[in-house]
């Protein structure tokens, strides 16, 4: 096989020849966890990550739910101790047991709103900016509206309407930060739809929808990922924003936003009582930032050391 | 010649424009009629912004023609629908002036190679897919350790081989080559030109081979046409149409290309001169009458029509007539 010379064989010889090369085509999915495991922050931030998915999934081994919502007066404001060891909140309920239980409520929702308003915004941003004219300007007049109600005043409307649950939460949130989306993959789509390499795909005979599966996504994915990592810690500050004016969950359900939220009532006599939600707060948000930097890059083949 | 058989492919007075602000528009390719038979090569010669790879891609119906028919074995493709277009599209192909722009960058050579086999499902499992993939390496002279490289990893030379890699996956008989070396060093795209021809003998290819180069076009095309602002103004063979231009565009254009002999350094040059006109709604007459030397009143009139002067050489011009 000479490189740079004109083939011996003719092309038809060669490609009419019947043995099986058994060529392998290199996993696409392979080639990115290679590159990940190079990534020392991303790799502290999966173990950070998958850290915290055990205690969402182990909650009950660690502690028990009811030491999280039943009430103690005795305990109020109590010091650690071996019985408990992150203390009391002022209705002398089991801190640590809040803690591990309220990450189920915290970041089921933060998570799962995350994923749909990327997938809804992803996708409305991707359809106006690929097929442009008429209907990229309903969409982006339908989200000036959008944008022109307050986020929260919004949000409000819609848990009002359905009453308050996980998934009216989630729907709710996702309305209120998919607009983000929208617009940084329709500019993103706007730049790319010129480019040749989506020429040549259509002159292959590829349909739009594979056009912006195979093409336009994959190559919008950076500023995408970035994105969602960025939205995650905001969706649990938000959150905690909600059932601060009371329409997250019902009061004694435990949440990070909301531990934080009650526990600035005491922040001088028991200023440990801030420091845990926020603490868990900014581990998840750190985490998930340099996971998602990390798979931003070993994504992008350009990258690649 | 024999006229009696089809053309491979054909087009009857084809028009693209684009529409300008309110309501002029931008006339990139205006009634070009040319017949393409199969195992030729067509060579469309013209400067920047004359329309000719508006024409190529108006050819594939990458670009929506305004008016006109696309016949291709006699069968107007411009009435075909989505389904039969992509059908259409394993016909006829394309490969384009830029082999980095045209090539997705996230994707490794052999899923470039093998991306238009797996959209049409031209073969049945996926393993004989990439063995095709690693097969068409091999045709265009691309060695196989480079099937798992990305685009930005090879050289100018290389991926444009990849693009001919997939151009051929899909056994096409037709391939517009969209300028295909003007972005490559000349050691190149001689390489390249070469490799072009080598597989339009094994395969029996027809090309339609879009280009600004005089010399490249000399090299690899049967029929030459020369384009001015979206109309043909000469057609011929290209040992006639270099012999004996007719059109003073074609001849000033023939004695710009540079001669690498030294000898020839005195050779007087016509230089056109003026700039082309606006091709937003232009003019009535002929569109080269403002920088022609032998411009008379009727220039300015009357467009002139494509005629045959001699069998096989087509030239528009009034000077013909008298």
């Amino acid at each position: 096989m000479t490189e740079n010379n004109a083939p011996a064989r003719s092309a038809i010889d060669l490609l009419n020849d019947g043995e099986d090369i058994n060529f392998k085509r290199p996993s696409q999915v392979k080639e990115i966890l290679r590159r990940l495991k190079k990534n020392k922050g991303a790799m502290i931030g999966l173990f950070l990550l998958i850290f915290i998915i055990l205690v969402v999934i182990l909650a009950d081994v660690i502690a028990t739910y009811e030491v999280g919502v039943v009430q103690i007066p005795d305990n109020r404001l109590a010091h650690m101790s071996a019985e408990h060891p992150l203390g009391c909140d002022s209705y002398g309920r089991d801190v640590l047991s809040r803690l591990v239980h309220g990450a189920r409520n915290s970041l089921l929702v933060a998570v799962a709103a995350s994923i749909s308003s990327c997938l809804f915004g992803c996708t409305l941003g991707a359809i106006a900016g690929y097929f442009g004219g008429k209907v990229d300007m309903l969409i982006m007049r339908a989200l000036d509206i959008f944008m022109s109600i307050p986020d929260l005043l919004f949000t409000m409307v819609v848990v009002a309407a359905l009453g308050s649950s996980i998934p009216v939460l989630i729907i709710a949130m996702t309305l209120a930060y998919f607009t983000n989306y929208v617009r940084l993959v329709r500019s993103g789509v706007l730049n790319l739809v010129d480019q040749e390499y989506v020429e040549a795909a259509r002159a292959g005979g590829s349909s739009s929808a594979r056009i912006i599966i195979s093409h336009i996504i994959p190559n919008t994915l950076g500023i995408i990922l970035v994105n969602v990592t960025l939205n995650v810690s905001s969706l649990v500050i938000y959150q905690s924003t909600l059932s601060f004016i009371g329409l997250s969950l019902p009061a004694p359900a435990p949440e990070w936003g909301s531990m934080l939220a009650s526990a600035r009532v005491d922040m001088l006599r028991a200023p440990l009582l801030v420091l845990f939600p926020a603490l868990a707060i900014i581990l998840t948000a750190f985490s998930v930032n340099l996971l998602g930097d990390g798979l931003r890059d070993a994504m992008d083949p350009r990258l690649r050391n | 010649m024999t006229e009696q058989r089809t053309p491979l492919l054909e087009t009857v007075d084809l028009k693209k424009y684009f529409k300008v602000g309110d309501k002029s528009f931008l006339h990139a390719v205006d009634g070009i009629n040319m017949k393409v038979y199969a195992g030729e090569t067509v060579g469309v010669v013209g400067e920047s912004g004359c329309g000719k790879s508006t024409l190529g891609r108006t050819i594939l119906r990458l670009i929506e023609p305004t008016s006109g028919q696309i016949l291709y074995n006699g069968d107007d493709i411009t009435k075909y629908n989505p389904r039969q277009m992509k059908k259409m599209r394993q016909e006829l192909q394309i490969i384009f002036q830029d082999p980095y722009a045209s090539l997705d960058p996230r994707k490794s050579v052999v899923e470039i190679i093998a991306e238009y086999m797996i959209i049409n499902k031209t073969l049945p499992t996926k393993r004989e897919i990439y063995n095709r993939a690693a097969r068409l390496m091999d045709v265009v002279g691309l060695a196989r350790r480079y099937a798992t490289a990305y685009p930005h990893e090879l050289d100018g030379g290389r991926r444009q081989r990849i693009g001919i890699a997939r151009a051929l996956s899909v056994n096409p008989k037709f391939i517009v080559c969209d300028e295909p070396v003007s972005a490559l060093d000349v050691s190149i795209q001689a390489q390249i030109l070469n490799l072009l021809m080598d597989l339009q003998d094994d395969m029996n290819l027809t090309y339609m081979f879009v280009t600004h180069d005089l010399s490249v076009v000399k090299h690899i095309s049967d029929n030459i046409m020369v384009m001015y602002l979206g109309q043909c103004l000469e057609f011929a063979s290209s040992d006639e149409l270099f012999e004996k231009p007719i059109h003073p565009y074609t001849q000033a254009l023939l004695s710009a290309i540079p001669e690498p002999d030294i000898a020839m350094r005195n050779k007087e040059i016509k230089v056109i001169k003026g700039e082309v006109v606006s091709p937003i709604d232009p003019k009535p007459g002929c569109r080269f009458a403002a920088r022609c030397e032998h411009c008379h009143e009727r220039c300015l009139q009357e467009a002139p029509v494509l005629k045959e002067i001699e069998p096989g050489h087509m030239v528009a011009c009034h000077l013909c007539d008298k």
